[in-house]
């Protein structure tokens, strides 16, 4: 089989990408810059025999992702910073129900109805703590058109092999930028799909752990007659008043994705070997990056480029042993500050730490970083 | 020892329910329970869902597939259930808050959509698992924990705002009308497109001690002596209505149902391929 080149925008790779994945059915409400994955899903969905539904909110969108998932079918939703605001209760519900489900998020400005059509990597913190409560999650960002297709394939992957909301977090810069890319024969895809039971009905524990923390799951409808519920719950799927219950449902949730780490996360390195100023870029931005890497490095300029892909959970070991080798590390982001968080949380007392931030709606230019690395050097 | 219907269609083991002695509610699932058995539908085939509230955790003791969503939402993961696979029947059970207060936009889209969903709402006037506060169905001047010196909202009339809203099989009934209320859940489960049955239910730990409405058996006296079957209201002087409230199949118009009609564009687009 030949591969097919086809030039395209992020959002519509992402759609390729969810299609190619399996996906079945996607809800949602329009918001700009997600609103031509919506579209394209209306329009693609159907020829292969999903479903898609223009929901009354966001809220409802997520809720009938849920749902949807629960009957066995791979969904997905997309949006942007109000709408991702709204779906955090139900995105909450998925985590600790453990129900497999896609969320974009392409970042405009915010907060509020903020700059609609500006770039912006404001939802970091959201991501990671938008809903309530303890809970595991996973986001990953791609700072390409062809990365996004092949994310949106590993978002439905990771979400369906540890049955958890995965977020692919995008930004405007991505979502909307052109590129020629090279799809992928289908058949070279790896597809992952959830672990379902073929146990009698009678002995199907919907919530009991397998070796790998992850429980088997039954589509509604196939026989396993079973209750899932936002409280806490035992092995049973029933609510339990239980301390000890509630506490171990938590701490297996959060253990199911620490002890899968490596396979979950990954991430990109760049001229690290020599390097004494580390740049630390993630989604659109990344690529500013490597154009001031490029032009620093013409000037002997010694720099090179860490990017997170999967920023939740993030590549803190990696990170830590690129501490002892650099001696400045500049995290650039489209916020006033929010991974460079867990850059200091990692690397404190270790390295000098610095950022460039932008929260005017335009994209970072290399010049920036070229002179945020020239200041500190 | 339980009766046969309990022993078939609850989870037995996780009986006692969590209700007050006295609550509707329980009067209400039975019904449910009851309609489902005469329906003759595959139980697999089942799924229930609900919100959040007293009347929510109903699904929790009823053996089918069965989803405890969040607060309101029920509805809006039931579409994406049946829209996902219309094999499935899906019955929601809701409480006049979690429908009609945080749940009303989600409410009017689905009857506006006509989605082949059963919805049951208990309805007691009142939110009871938060301890009594007023909700959209209290009545005018009554009290509330919130509402110490009388709730000035107006209340809705949920089985209006179904029918009006484009639900296409509505009726009312209560928990001392339970023959009633077995009749309208068994015709709202025939019907393909989006059904709602309002059950009229009691809640003596709040809203009946609140507004001094005396026992739980008070509460089922009061039913019986202020409903009015639709068949009989015509024949009745307005005065004779004044108070009373209808119970009965109030709307029946079948309408092309939503996941058919999806269903439809599949075939057309696979077609043209
Ligand atoms: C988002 C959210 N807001 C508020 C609550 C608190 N809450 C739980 S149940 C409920 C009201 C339930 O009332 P109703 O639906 O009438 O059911 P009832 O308990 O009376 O049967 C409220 C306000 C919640 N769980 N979630
Ligand atoms: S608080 Fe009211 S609605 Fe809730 S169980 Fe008790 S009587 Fe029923």
């Amino acid at each position: 089989m030949t591969n097919s080149f086809k030039l395209m925008q992020g959002n519509e790779a992402c759609v390729e990408g969810a299609i190619a994945a399996g996906m079945k059915f996607y809800a949602g409400y329009p918001i700009t810059p997600s609103t031509e994955i919506a579209e394209l899903c209306s329009e693609k969905l159907p020829v292969v025999g999903g479903k898609f539904i223009q929901m009354e909110d966001e809220i409802a969108g997520m809720a009938a992702v849920i749902g949807a998932s629960l009957t066995g079918q791979k969904s997905m939703t997309a949006t942007s910073g109000p709408g991702f605001s709204l779906k955090q209760e139900n995105i909450g519900y998925a985590s600790y129900a453990e129900i497999p489900c896609v969320i974009v998020n392409v970042q405009r400005g915010g907060p509020s109805t903020g700059q609609p059509t500006s770039p912006s990597q404001g939802d970091v913190m959201q991501a990671r703590w938008g809903t309530h409560g303890d809970h595991p999650i996973i986001a990953i960002c791609p700072s390409s058109v062809k990365e996004t297709f092949d994310l949106t394939i590993r978002a439905f992957n990771l979400s369906e092999k540890y049955r958890i909301p995965v977020i692919l977090l995008m930004d405007e810069v991505v979502g909307h930028m052109r590129e020629k890319i090279e799809l992928p024969d289908i058949a070279d895809i790896e597809i992952i799909d959830r672990k379902r039971p073929n146990c009698d009905s009678d002995e199907y524990l919907p919530y009991k752990a397998e070796a790998d923390l992850v429980p088997l799951m039954a589509d509604f409808g196939a026989g396993y007659r079973y209750h899932v519920t936002g409280l806490a719950h035992d092995e049973t799927g029933f609510p339990s008043n239980s301390y000890e219950v509630a506490d171990k449902l938590i701490r297996r949730l959060m253990n199911k994705i620490e002890i899968h780490k490596d396979d979950i996360i990954t991430w990109e390195e760049e001229n690290i070997d020599d390097a004494d100023v580390l740049i630390i870029a993630f989604g659109g931005v990344a690529r500013s990056a490597k154009a001031a890497i490029k032009q620093l490095r013409e000037n002997g300029i010694k720099v090179g480029l860490f990017r997170p892909i999967t920023i939740w959970p993030f590549p803190q070991e990696r990170l830590r042993e690129l501490a002892d080798k650099v001696k400045v590390m500049i995290v650039v982001e489209m916020n006033l500050g929010q991974l460079i968080l867990e850059v200091q949380r990692i690397c404190n007392n270790i390295v000098k730490i610095d950022g460039v931030n932008k929260v005017n709606g335009e994209i970072i230019y290399p010049e920036e970083i070229v002179t945020k690395v020239l200041e500190v050097i | 020892m339980p009766s046969p219907l309990i022993e078939s269609y609850f989870r037995s083991e996780n009986l006692p329910q969590i209700w007050c002695p006295g609550c509707g509610h329980g009067i209400i699932t039975r019904a449910i329970a009851v309609a489902i058995e005469k329906s003759g539908l595959d139980r697999d085939k089942i799924c229930i869902v609900s919100g959040i509230g007293c009347s929510s955790r109903a699904p929790g003791y009823l053996d089918f597939n069965t989803l405890h969503t969040t607060h309101g939402r029920a509805l809006a993961f039931a579409t994406g259930i049946k829209l996902a696979n219309p094999e499935l029947k899906v019955i929601v059970i809701t409480g006049d808050g979690d429908c009609t207060a945080i749940g009303g936009n989600h409410l009017i889209h689905a009857c506006r959509r006509n989605i082949g969903l059963t919805t049951i709402v208990y309805n007691n006037n009142i939110y009871g698992m938060t301890g009594g506060q007023y909700s959209p169905t209290t009545p005018k001047f009554d009290k509330g924990t919130t509402a110490p010196y009388g709730n000035i909202d107006k209340a809705f009339d949920i089985c209006n705002l179904a029918a009006s809203a484009g639900a296409t099989y509505v009726g009312r009934a209560t928990s001392y009308h339970t023959n009633l209320l077995i009749s309208l859940v068994l015709n709202a489960l025939k019907n393909d497109g989006f059904s709602l049955i309002e059950a009229i239910s009691g809640c003596p730990t709040y809203y009946g001690r609140k507004n001094k409405k005396g026992s739980a058996v008070n509460m089922l006296e009061w039913q019986k002596d202020n409903a009015v079957n639709i068949s009989s209201a015509s024949k009745m002087a307005p005065e004779m209505l004044e108070g009373k409230f209808l119970i009965g199949e109030l709307k029946n118009s079948p309408e092309p149902e939503y996941a058919s009609e999806y269903q439809k564009i599949i075939d057309k687009v696979m077609k043209e391929r």
